[in-house]
């Protein structure tokens, strides 16, 4: 297990590595003057050069790139070009919204995702089972912004029960910032709630034909004793392995929502920061959401071990 | 006895009292004095002296920060921290009597060294200040005593008082002049209060202010990216309004609704067809002229505005007093004049050409409908959209570009057409004798004449394609008094926004 822990930290490390110098690569190969973006297209040319120097675009590309790794590794992510205050104050400042409003969605999808799944999987082939796959199709299909703009004209325009977008800040109570983000947190969770039940009813599937669960039948188990006891525990690792890619996609890829609802969320000062090349925030945040994900993975490697034993043991075929 | 008298007293002191606090209670519920308004783009700071973002003008002009001078609503001179001022006889020296007892937000003194301090800091070797030239003139900034400044220019400019009322020409103090992008400081009837990146700015009345005082005690500007997400905020009452709308599709819409009022006015916004001058073909007079006949504004503004916008002739905007009108009719809609000048300058079947287009809707859905009206002359449109950066990097730094379009936002801009190595190349000796005139004329009939030769000048030798002035849609609660019908500045002045009781 140490060994597993060790050898995966390791590749995490690297793969952080490359990731940084992709990204620093990328940005620089990309068009555009940070610098004449902010002074515009009425800017006297020394004005943008003193601009520059101020910046420290003047430096060459290596040096630059030291500087941002070498604040990395000591925690400093380096100061916004744009808003003038500390990356890392920024991206605290929209985790805030970012993260609540993931898990709000990651739990809502699983809490409708998982019964769906299950019920579906036990009426296998029946037009129950139909209907609903039929339904989630539907989910996945359905544009998340086009649904959160029907929802907004529903229960913001109409009703008038939630505001039509922004969010006030948690300093002005729990209640008011969770009732702004209910409506995207919805919008977010139905296109995951549709595929995760479809992959939860498929692995549900796969595992009722095995042998195992055969013989549970044979020892005069129920059906449904057999399908939670045995089959739900043994098909959630597929569904672990969505449900942490969707939390990743949830933390980064919400920029359409936010703009939507128009949240200050981190998917938000990404878009920002790349319209006003704000390099160094992009770089930043971009590096932190790879960390991110790549934790994330790690996180799900380790909690198969706990769903399974054969992996925790290191002896499973699925051992890596 | 005695104890009784103090005991009534106190009762009908407390009777008073409650009585009063239940007045104030009534009359802060009758009289609404905050304003929640929306905004699309969020400034990336709020220092208006070192960067050209729209939006922190649009936040801070005249609310958080004052000049000497100020633009009204009509883009008339007024003044500001300088009570008054006089001009020498030889046009290059400007005397601004200051106000006296002002403060800036912090509590220190307002005086002419702080004048001195924001204009030398402005055109100062180190100035990041995005519109410098503004200030390339100066010769020196001298104080006088604490509420006199003296100003010398190194040649008369007609122009200078209008240029000190720009928000890149505000006075801030030294002591504060570095944190203003994220404090900002000034001496305006509003303060910065709170910034919630991402999501609002508030600021609030302040009760130091020289001048008179502000009916407002806050105001909060949200940011909304998403134009159907203005709507939406419209119609559920998050927002009190928007003075400008960025969705003209639903202008309809809302203006059918009592709740609602909508004001279409004016901006300092040339939209134009812009050319690269120096580039074959567009070298030659007759191709640019025959584009100009082709080009059908009313066309141009019906589809990618929805009808708002006002067609121009010229790089000049229609509100004017010195705008000329029928300069429009240089070129009327005339496409087999057009072919017949392409087929002159030896394109008989027309020719390729790119258009790049950056994200603004004029431009990504004004240059599909320019496409489709230079397609009946033959010449093709290769249509590239660019973000801001690559437009920046392509066609303004390399002048990689056949045609492009852009809205020329800043105030009385004619003048760009006299830089050396501009984006659209265009170079007149006799154009930049005309500007020269101009700055050195104080004489207002004077000046208003030279600036519509200028005007025929570029139209004649149709540098540019010019479109249409960008309207400026206002939508707001109709209870909202004092909001600016046209936008001679960028700003969101609140200095005399109220409510209607």
């Amino acid at each position: 297990m140490l060994h597993y822990l060790l050898k995966k930290l390791l590749f995490t490390a690297i793969t952080l590595w490359v990731a940084s110098m992709v990204i620093f690569a990328l940005l620089e190969i990309v068009p555009g003057d940070p610098a004449q973006l902010m002074l515009g297209i009425n800017a006297s040319a020394d004005a943008v050069a003193a601009l520059r120097e101020q910046m420290g675009l003047d430096l060459p590309l290596p040096v630059r790139y030291g500087a941002w790794i070498g604040g990395l590794l000591q925690g400093d992510f380096g100061v916004s070009y744009t808003y003038s205050v500390p990356v890392s104050e920024l991206v605290g400042e929209r985790l805030w919204v970012s993260l609540p409003l993931a898990i709000m969605a990651l739990v809502l999808s699983t809490v409708i995702a998982i019964p769906v799944g299950l019920y579906s999987a036990s009426r296998r082939g029946t037009r129950t089972d139909t209907g609903i796959m039929a339904f989630t199709q539907l989910g996945i299909a359905i544009p998340n912004f086009w649904f959160a703009l029907l929802m907004v004209y529903l229960f913001a325009i109409w009703l008038q029960w939630v505001p039509a977008g922004g969010f006030p800040g948690w300093d002005q109570g729990l209640f008011k910032g969770l009732k702004s983000l209910i409506l995207p947190a919805i919008a977010l969770a139905l296109p995951q709630a549709a595929i995760l039940s479809r992959v939860t009813r498929s692995a549900l599937l796969d595992v009722m034909g095995e042998d195992y669960i055969r013989t549970a039948r044979a020892k005069g188990l129920t059906a449904r004793a057999v399908l939670w006891r045995h089959a739900l525990r043994n098909a959630l690792i597929p569904v672990l392995t969505i449900l942490g890619l969707q939390f990743a996609f949830l933390l980064a890829g919400t920029i359409i929502i936010e703009n939507v609802f128009y949240l200050p969320g981190l998917g938000r000062l990404i878009f920002q920061a790349i319209s006003q090349r704000d390099l160094i925030v992009v770089e930043s945040v971009v590096i932190l959401l790879v960390a991110t994900v790549i934790f994330i993975n790690l996180l799900v490697d380790l909690t198969y071990a706990l769903v399974d034993p054969r992996l925790r043991q290191g002896t499973g075929r699925n051992a890596s | 006895m005695k104890i009784l008298t103090n005991l009534a007293k106190t009762t009908a002191l407390a009777a008073a009292l409650t009585m009063s606090a239940s007045f104030v209670a009534i009359n802060a519920w009758a009289a609404k004095t905050d304003v929640t308004l929306g905004m699309v783009l969020e400034p990336p700071h709020l220092d208006p002296t070192a960067g050209a973002a729209a939006a922190i003008d649009e936040v801070v002009y005249a609310n958080i920060f004052e000049g000497l001078t100020r633009i009204g609503s009509k883009g008339e001179v007024l003044p500001a921290l300088a009570e008054s001022w006089t001009v020498s006889d030889d046009g290059k020296v400007y005397t601004f009597k200051l106000h006296t007892g002002v403060k800036f937000h912090d509590g220190s003194d307002f005086d002419a060294s702080d004048v001195k301090f924001s204009l030398d800091r402005a055109r100062g070797e180190k100035s990041t200040n995005a519109q410098k030239a503004l200030f390339k003139g100066i010769e020196s900034v001298d104080v006088v005593d604490p509420a006199t400044v003296k100003i010398t220019l190194s040649a008369p400019a007609g122009n200078f008082t209008f240029n000190l009322g720009w928000g890149d020409a505000v006075i801030v103090a030294p002591e504060t002049a570095d944190s203003n992008k994220t404090n900002p400081v000034g001496t305006g009837p509003f303060k910065f209060s709170k910034w919630a990146k991402g999501s609002s700015i508030e600021m609030v009345k302040s009760d130091s202010y020289w001048g008179k005082p502000v009916a407002l005690s806050k105001a909060t500007l949200r940011f909304i990216p998403d134009p159907a997400a203005a709507v939406s905020a419209m119609l559920a009452g998050d927002v009190d309004g928007f003075a400008n709308f960025p969705a003209p599709e639903s202008i309809p819409q809302l203006k059918a609704d009592p709740r609602f009022k909508v004001v279409i006015g004016s901006t300092e916004g040339e939209t134009i067809l812009s050319t690269n001058n120096k580039k074959a073909p567009w070298t030659d007079i007759r191709v640019r002229q025959a584009v100009a006949h082709a080009i059908n504004r009313q066309a141009i503004i019906d589809g990618a505005m929805f009808g708002l916008g006002t067609p121009i002739g010229t790089h000049f905007a229609p509100h004017h007093p010195a705008y000329k009108a029928d300069l429009i009719n240089t070129y009327p809609y005339d496409l087999d004049k057009a072919k017949a000048l392409l087929a002159e300058a030896g394109f008989p079947n027309g020719f390729k050409a790119v258009i790049k287009l950056p994200p603004p809707s004029y431009a990504r859905r004004g240059g599909e409908i320019v496409a489709a009206q230079l397609r009946k002359i033959g010449i093709e449109l290769e249509i590239v959209p660019v973000e801001w950066a690559q437009w920046l990097d392509q066609v303004f730094k390399k002048k990689d570009f056949d045609l492009t379009i852009v809205s020329h936002t800043e105030p009385q801009d004619i003048n760009i057409y006299a830089r050396k190595d501009y984006y659209f190349q265009y170079s007149s000796d006799t154009f930049n004798k005309i500007m020269t005139d101009l700055n050195l004329a104080t004489d207002q009939a004077e000046r208003y004449k030279l600036m519509g030769d200028a005007q025929t000048l570029i139209t004649k030798e149709a540098v540019n394609g010019y479109m249409f002035e960008l309207a400026k849609a206002g939508v707001w609660n109709a209870k909202l008094k004092g909001m600016w019908e046209n936008a001679p500045v960028q700003a969101t002045d609140l200095t005399g926004v109220s409510w209607a009781e």
